[in-house]
């Protein structure tokens, strides 16, 4: 029961103090540095509330050396003086340490450290010292540099929903310049404003909520709303604003998901590409295609356990490195799958989709022979880590939006190769009549060794790509690479334009019906779209063509 | 049959029917005593090779590649462990009616469709019905649309990943990840015992023999030809006036049922079945099964799914981490350099033995090597 009077008895002595941090009375002050110094731990709880209640920095400091344990008694018991300690030194065949008293900081002169009674400061000290000196950290972060750290900061404060912290975060909000920040400040003061006791500021604090679209305030303002005790005017203006942020939550979340979709669907499109050129070119399924994604996602781990090991300082770009080596790593197996093997069955498609699966169950064993069956840590680089917040609640990840952008620079470029360059030409020719430009003086086995190459490249870069967003380990390829099957054969062989297509309809489905069916009955329900869809398009959406189709 | 066909299939039946059991009768110091456990073995093998013989006539003879056949093992397999199950009774560990993962579960009721399944007469049935349906609906859908080649393979591909995804999931009341297993008896004798294992191994080889006759006499029919035809070219087939999808969705339906009767045969020799049987990797291996014996030969997908898995319990009990790789090897050399498997290789060299042994008695082989310089 003590302790609890004790709270309560603080607490009303602290309440007119809110918000605005009143100096301590000499003889409060006195009394609580008196109850520190004794022995009774509630008194001593009891003190380091009213000392850490004023909010005040200097009386923060001291509560923080009462932590740490700098604090020290002299003197008589009942009639002691509170020091702070600062620098020991041993001059004499003794210790001796400089003093200083609490809040002012006032030199109190040296004493042998003998003579001093340390006040240290027990477990049930520092857990009520530590919110405190939390808080003040908190209030302190709203003036770091760091817009994130400051709008991080707000949020927190908002939660915390602490009256005292009011005055703080309307200085705050007054010189705040980024707009996220000064947003997460609103809805903080906001919250706190909706805790308090004036009418007319918690009905304005409710329908700035409102505004805001804040959905951490949905559980305040709920209670508002079914408080009987509250007036009706509040109680409406809560009704209303929770309704608004409804509204909003409902619209954020089809964006959402409309950007899953869209980063599924270029995570398909990175995978399905280079295996929809290959199939296009040579009417082979590389069944491989995954396990050159795991080699492409390795290399990454390779390179990043590099650059940890050589160049510590630059690891952050060890991504930029990581992506020409994966491609270049994959494309290197590739070329030699392609020439070792793939080539003595070209024509017969089933025995080379047999002869792949064979390579793909070597290479996936030879990793984990090598690397280990346990998933190796590729950590995400600084700058691919967080995200871009472009509405309230709603941050799209970094690492989501790199991927969108690579798949879409891999689509350009492969546009590119196929239809502005030599290359492209040689290759379109020998996809639509490998014969006849064989005649032409085009090098069929070469072009068929080039391309398998770009297409095993892009997979290393899937690879690579991957290790940002999901766990890699041996079996890495296995869990997206009968999806990217699904493309392929959706998309059919005729242009990448059915590719593209494929890989956003089957992406955009699969997280549309996501939150409906749960991801294991969505995977389904695709399986059955697909084999609907072939129904009416029984060679994708782009079939080959003419005489070769029938080969 | 030709006669030494006759003679080696019948002796081979005579063997695996009569001589193995029997020889696992003989009391344990007889010196032909064949171990409980490699019969049991035995009996799994036999039981991968009815699949095979029904994935050989669907690939080997009408050129169809499904990648997907672990589904129909897994619907027969399913079908006789959820009969198995609810022999288990009260016997369980829980002691209640319902199957042990079900109380783990904390599903209170069976659900409707385990029902049926106390029925021996309706497990049997829907052992061969259910894959025969799913197979049919799963078949009509593809052949329908002309869906071929590596589509269809592709397509069975998925068909397996997402049964092996639903067969996972625990509300589907499957038993989830562990499957079915701890079964006590089957038909009322109890699973232990030697002597159901060799009755249940003796009905597997029964089985294999007709199956192997079955696939036989499909083959020989004018509608195994017309297979043939399919898989050479299904354009000229067509044109020719047959309706290849019909012909191709009833080799492939007899293959599911065949795929079936082998997870119904496996279950309660094995004594568990879980998705892990069924998934995207066992549904590929049964394809190596049929290209390492020799596609298109039902003798060789016999013997390519006895030896592989013999192979396979031998290296996986011996070199764990070998496996994988050798059975990528196994499917790139068989596809690289023994297109028609070890049967083709075979009969191979027995045609050449045969054109050497055949020669007429004045013909001078003409000498090849270094000797022939004068």
């Amino acid at each position: 029961m003590r302790p609890l009077l004790c709270v309560l008895f603080v607490a009303w002595l602290a309440a007119p103090a809110a918000g605005q941090a009143a100096p301590l009375s000499a003889a409060d002050r006195e009394r609580a540095l008196q109850a520190l110094a004794g022995d009774d731990g509630d008194r001593r709880e009891a003190a380091v509330t009213v000392l850490g209640g004023t909010g005040d920095p200097k009386w923060l400091a001291f509560l923080m050396a009462l932590r740490d344990g700098h604090v020290y008694a002299r003197g008589q018991e009942g009639a002691t003086e509170v020091l702070v300690g600062t620098a020991t030194s041993t001059p004499g065949d003794q210790p001796v340490i400089e003093l200083r008293s609490p809040y002012d900081g006032a030199a109190r002169g040296r004493a042998p450290l003998a003579s001093l009674k340390e006040v240290a400061a027990d477990r049930r000290l520092r857990v009520a010292i530590k919110p405190f000196l939390d808080a003040d950290e908190t209030r302190l972060q709203l003036a770091d540099p760091d817009p994130a750290v400051r709008r991080g900061a707000a949020i927190k404060l908002g939660n915390q929903a602490d009256a005292r912290s009011a005055s703080v975060i309307e200085t705050a909000l007054a010189r705040e310049g980024d707009g996220w920040v000064r947003h997460a400040l609103a809805e903080a003061l906001a919250l706190i404003r909706l805790g308090g006791a004036d009418l007319p500021a918690r009905l304005d604090a409710a329908r700035a909520l409102g505004g805001l679209h804040s959905t951490t305030a949905l559980p305040a303002l709920r209670a508002v709303a079914r408080d009987p005790a509250a007036p009706s005017a509040l109680r409406t203006a809560a009704e209303r604003a929770t309704g608004q942020i409804e509204r909003w939550a409902m619209l954020t979340a089809a964006v959402e998901t409309l950007f899953q979709g869209a980063s599924l669907a270029s995570i398909l499109l990175l995978m399905a590409l280079g295996l929809a050129i290959v199939f296009g070119l040579m009417g082979v399924i590389n069944m491989a295609h995954g396990e050159l994604m795991a080699l492409g996602a390795y290399a990454t781990f390779v390179v990043q356990n590099t650059f940890r090991a050589a160049w510590p300082g630059a690891v952050d770009y060890y991504f930029l490195v990581a992506l020409p080596v994966s491609f270049v790593v994959a494309a290197a197996v590739g070329v030699i799958l392609e020439r070792g093997v793939i080539r003595r069955l070209y024509g017969r498609p089933l025995e080379t989709l047999l002869l792949t699966w064979g390579a793909s169950l070597i290479i996936q064993q030879a990793l984990r022979l090598w690397f280990g069956a346990a998933n190796v840590d590729v950590a995400a680089p600084r700058w691919l880590s967080g995200g871009v917040p472009v509405m309230v609640n709603l941050t799209l990840p970094y690492n989501r939006v790199f991927i969108i952008a690579l798949a879409t620079l891999a689509v350009a470029g492969m546009y590119w190769l196929l239809f502005r360059t030599n290359a492209g030409l040689r290759i379109r020719a020998v996809t639509q009549n490998r014969g006849m430009a064989g005649c032409l003086g085009v090098r069929a086995g070469r072009v068929d060794a080039a391309t398998f190459a770009v297409g095993a490249g892009l997979a290393g870069l899937a690879g690579c790509a991957l290790t940002q967003i999901g766990n890699v380990g041996p079996s890495l390829g296995q869990n997206y690479i009968v999806d990217s099957f699904m493309v392929v054969v959706t998309g059919g062989v005729g242009k990448l334009a059915g590719t593209i297509l494929a890989a956003a309809g089957i992406g955009g489905l699969s997280k549309g019906i996501e939150p409906a069916l749960g991801a294991v009955f969505a995977k389904v329900a695709i399986l059955v779209a697909v084999m609907l869809f072939l129904q009416r398009r029984p060679a994708g959406l782009f079939a080959a063509r003419g005489r070769s189709a029938e080969a | 049959m030709r006669k030494p066909e006759l003679l080696a299939v019948g002796l081979v039946a005579l063997v695996l029917l009569v001589a193995l059991p029997v020889c696992n009768a003989l009391p344990p110091d007889s010196s032909l005593h064949l171990p409980d456990f490699t019969l049991n073995l035995f009996g799994k093998f036999l039981a991968y090779a009815i699949l095979a013989l029904g994935l050989d006539l669907l690939w080997g003879y009408a050129g169809v590649l499904s990648l997907g056949h672990g589904v129909f093992f897994g619907l027969g397999a399913y079908a006789m462990g959820m009969h198995l199950m609810l022999e288990i009774g009260a016997k369980s560990v829980y002691q209640s009616a319902l199957p042990d993962f079900m109380v783990w579960n904390r599903v209170t009721e069976l659900p409707l469709f385990w029902k049926p399944f106390y029925s021996g007469a309706f497990t049997l049935a829907a052992i061969v019905l259910v894959p025969a349906v799913f197979g049919f609906l799963f078949g009509f859908l593809a052949f329908r649309s002309r869906i071929r080649g590596v589509y269809f393979s592709i397509i069975t591909q998925a068909l397996a990943l997402s049964a092996w995804l639903v067969f996972n999931r625990n509300e589907m009341n499957l038993g989830g990840t562990n499957g079915l297993a701890d079964f006590k008896t089957i038909f009322g004798y109890p699973l232990h015992h030697a002597a159901t294992q060799r009755g249940l191994y003796t009905a597997t080889a029964l089985v294999l023999v007709v199956a192997y006759l079955l696939c036989r006499w499909i083959t020989r029919s004018r509608a195994g030809k017309v297979l043939i035809a399919i898989r050479d070219s299904e354009t000229r087939a067509l044109f020719s006036g047959y309706s290849p999808a019909r012909y191709k969705l009833f080799v492939f339906v007899v293959s599911a049922v065949l795929a079936g009767v082998a997870g119904a045969l496996y279950v309660p020799q094995v004594g568990i079945i879980t998705p892990a049987r069924i998934g995207v990797l066992p549904s590929i291996e049964m394809v190596v099964w049929v290209a390492a014996g020799g596609r298109g030969t039902l003798v060789g997908a016999v013997a390519g799914a006895v030896g592989v898995n013999w192979m396979q319990s031998w290296l996986t009990t011996s070199y764990p981490d070998l496996w994988l790789l050798f059975l990528g090897g196994l499917f790139m050399g068989v596809v690289l350099f023994f297109p028609d498997g070890v049967a083709g290789a075979v009969v191979g060299a027995a045609g050449r033995l045969r054109a050497l042994v055949r020669r007429r008695p004045g013909e001078v082989l003409t000498p090849v090597g270094p000797e022939t310089t004068p």
